[in-house]
């Protein structure tokens, strides 16, 4: 079971690296065989006080491992600890088989100041790739070790490491018990560091992030109805953004922040809105008598996509965001819905009906070839990371609602476990300004 | 937890044969409480966080009427379907008679699906089901003041469950007088 012994190193590092107080924890379910070997060293530290319990070489190479492109070494099978690029010696990691090397010190400059110096080598030719020193407060430690992540990924693929994004959710505990409590959470990309941002005994759905990361929309029955809310992460002030008579679901925020597209009921039958924020003005973009819902904006706002049953089973459609004559875009199988874009707008993440199963599937549009990218049976709500490497995704397991991710090419797949909870819809955020 | 759910499957065939033998007497009160149903006979002692905890419906006593079929508050659907079953006929009508003698009467419908698919398309299709049953009372002289409908889709299943069972118990729209 070479998934087992893949499993093992990762469990050792998610423990070093304190995630046992993780809600979410991570768990292997499929490979990468081309994963490229690399070595991050445990950090030295230098300073007055006692070292912080934070790992922050072990949280790298948790974030390279769990991206599926990078296999980090088992620290056990290091044969020696560097923590400058002086003391490397290139030859014994290349016997080891590593590519590229990451290691550097945790420095400690004063009262909770801390300064984390790393350096990344390739290591077949012995070059430093990248050398940084990042400040930090005790605190912040987790934090910066995602960046430091962010930033080797980067230097290695090319493209922008996700680790430092977040994820939305919605958990609900007490079902079981007629007592449900459903709650809005955020949490760290790796599922650590959950913050409650709302809670309610009354369903929450549909958290969507404003393009700035900095809000949140989502829809809430506390008041016995479907009504939409804002909420202000840092604040958590919120406002009600819509709360008209009927059905309001299913926001999506316009790239500009300053719209929603939402999905109405008037007399009954769900049709696509915008509604301006600030001037709470509503346009209709559908009128139709069958089910239109789930929008989404393409990255130049000038085009939603939707579901739509109008042919008699859900499929995709798009409109142009000030109306127009909706226009078919899937047609294989008999189930897509919950239309998201890909970061390149070249690719569309659909729930997709699959012999039966309710499974995770891209559509590239440009060919209108579907990919199903996961083998569940009740797969939902999948959300790209902003880099467009991974979707995240809602899946079952012995009838409890889990997260789990997936490689855009459905290569890599992850499930992520969440204690008891129940959890689903999450949501990737775009890239955050520090 | 399969003791729990083998238990509400229970209480609802007990609650159906309730309704199928008129006894009249009122099972539906503890199915509601079992199965987490949006009724008045539920009252949590809930709200602690953030969020308001919206208004609870009724008092002490179940709003609506009662005997007969009118003890029927429960319709159940075909997979993907919104149409309402004939053996619903005679309790919707009762129901709809009432109403409309009833004026000040208030009926909440709430619309619900099974679990499988897309959350909020889910929402789309419990509307569906809520508005058919709407429809029907409204045939019946039922004015449309009188009916308010809520979509909760998939998330307040009546039955915990991932299979053929459970999904039939879920796909219902549940009748709730509020006055």
């Amino acid at each position: 079971m070479p998934q087992i012994a893949r499993l093992l190193p990762l469990l050792a590092l998610l423990l070093t690296a304190g995630a046992s107080h993780a809600e979410l924890e991570i768990v292997i379910s499929r490979g990468v065989e081309k994963a490229v070997p690399v070595a991050i060293v445990p950090f030295g530290f230098s300073g007055a006080g006692p070292a912080p319990a934070t790992d922050v070489a072990a949280i790298v190479a948790a974030n390279l491992q769990r991206s599926g492109r990078f296999a980090p070494l088992d620290r056990r099978d290091m044969l020696q600890r560097p923590t400058r690029g002086e003391d490397v010696d290139f030859r014994s990691w290349r016997a080891v088989g590593v590519d590229a090397l990451l290691v550097g010190q945790l420095v400690q400059t004063g009262a909770d100041q801390y300064t984390i110096r790393f350096q990344l080598f390739d290591a077949l030719r012995g070059e430093q790739l990248l050398g940084f020193q990042l400040p930090s407060s005790e605190a912040a430690l987790r934090a910066s070790s995602h960046r430091v992540a962010d930033l080797v990924y980067e230097k290695l693929t090319g493209v922008p490491g996700i680790f430092s994004t977040r994820i939305a959710y919605v958990s609900v505990s007490g079902q079981r018990l007629a007592k449900p409590t459903y709650r809005l959470i955020v949490a760290d990309a790796d599922g650590e560091n959950p913050r409650v941002l709302a809670e309610s005994p009354q369903p929450i759905m549909s958290p969507a992030w404003s393009p700035d990361g900095r809000r949140i929309a989502y829809v809430s029955f506390e008041n016995r109805v479907a009504e939409i809310y804002i909420q202000t992460l840092r604040t958590g002030d919120r406002q009600r953004a819509s709360a008209r008579p009927g059905v309001n679901g299913a926001p999506s925020w316009s790239p500009d922040g300053r719209r929603l597209a939402l999905t109405l009921s008037r007399d009954g039958n769900l049709d696509i809105y915008t509604l301006d924020i600030a001037g709470q003005v509503v346009t209709r973009i559908t009128d139709w008598p069958s089910i239109e819902t789930e929008p989404v904006w393409s990255a130049d706002g000038r085009t939603l996509y939707f579901t739509s049953d109008r042919a008699g089973n859900p499929h995709i459609y798009r409109v142009g965001s000030d109306g127009g004559r909706p226009e078919r875009v899937t047609f294989e199988g008999r189930y897509n819905a919950r239309p998201r874009l890909s970061p390149d707008g070249k690719q569309l993440a659909v729930v997709h009906n699959d012999r039966g199963n309710y499974r995770i599937a891209t559509v590239d549009l440009a060919r209108g070839f579907t990919q199903v990218l996961t083998d569940g049976r009740e797969d939902e709500s999948p959300s790209f990371a902003p880099n467009g490497e991974m979707l995240i995704y809602a899946t079952r397991e012995a009838g409890r609602g889990v997260l789990a991710t997936v490689s855009a090419d459905g290569r890599v797949r992850q499930r992520l476990s969440s204690g008891q909870d129940d959890v689903r819809e999450p949501a990737w955020s775009p890239f955050l300004v520090n | 937890m399969i003791r729990m759910r083998t238990l509400l499957v229970l209480l609802m065939s007990v609650w159906l044969a309730a309704c199928a033998g008129r006894s009249g007497t009122t099972v539906d009160d503890d199915v509601f409480d079992g199965v987490g149903a949006d009724g008045s006979a539920t009252s949590r002692g809930i709200g602690d966080g953030s969020l308001g905890q919206g208004s609870e419906f009724g008092g002490d006593g179940v709003p609506g009427p009662r005997g007969g079929v009118l003890d029927g508050r429960v319709i159940y659907f075909d997979f993907d379907r919104s149409d309402i079953r004939g053996e619903y006929t005679e309790m919707l009508q009762a129901h709809g008679r009432y109403l409309a003698s009833n004026p000040n009467a208030r009926l909440r419908l709430e619309g619900h699906t099974d679990e499988r698919g897309s959350r909020e398309y889910n929402i789309g299709l419990g509307e569906r089901r809520a508005q058919a049953v709407r429809r029907v009372l409204m045939l019946q002289g039922v004015q449309g003041s009188q009916l308010i409908t809520v979509s909760y889709g998939e998330e307040r299943p009546a039955v915990i469950g991932s299979d053929e069972e459970a999904f039939a118990l879920n796909r219902r729209v549940e009748l709730i007088y509020t006055q």
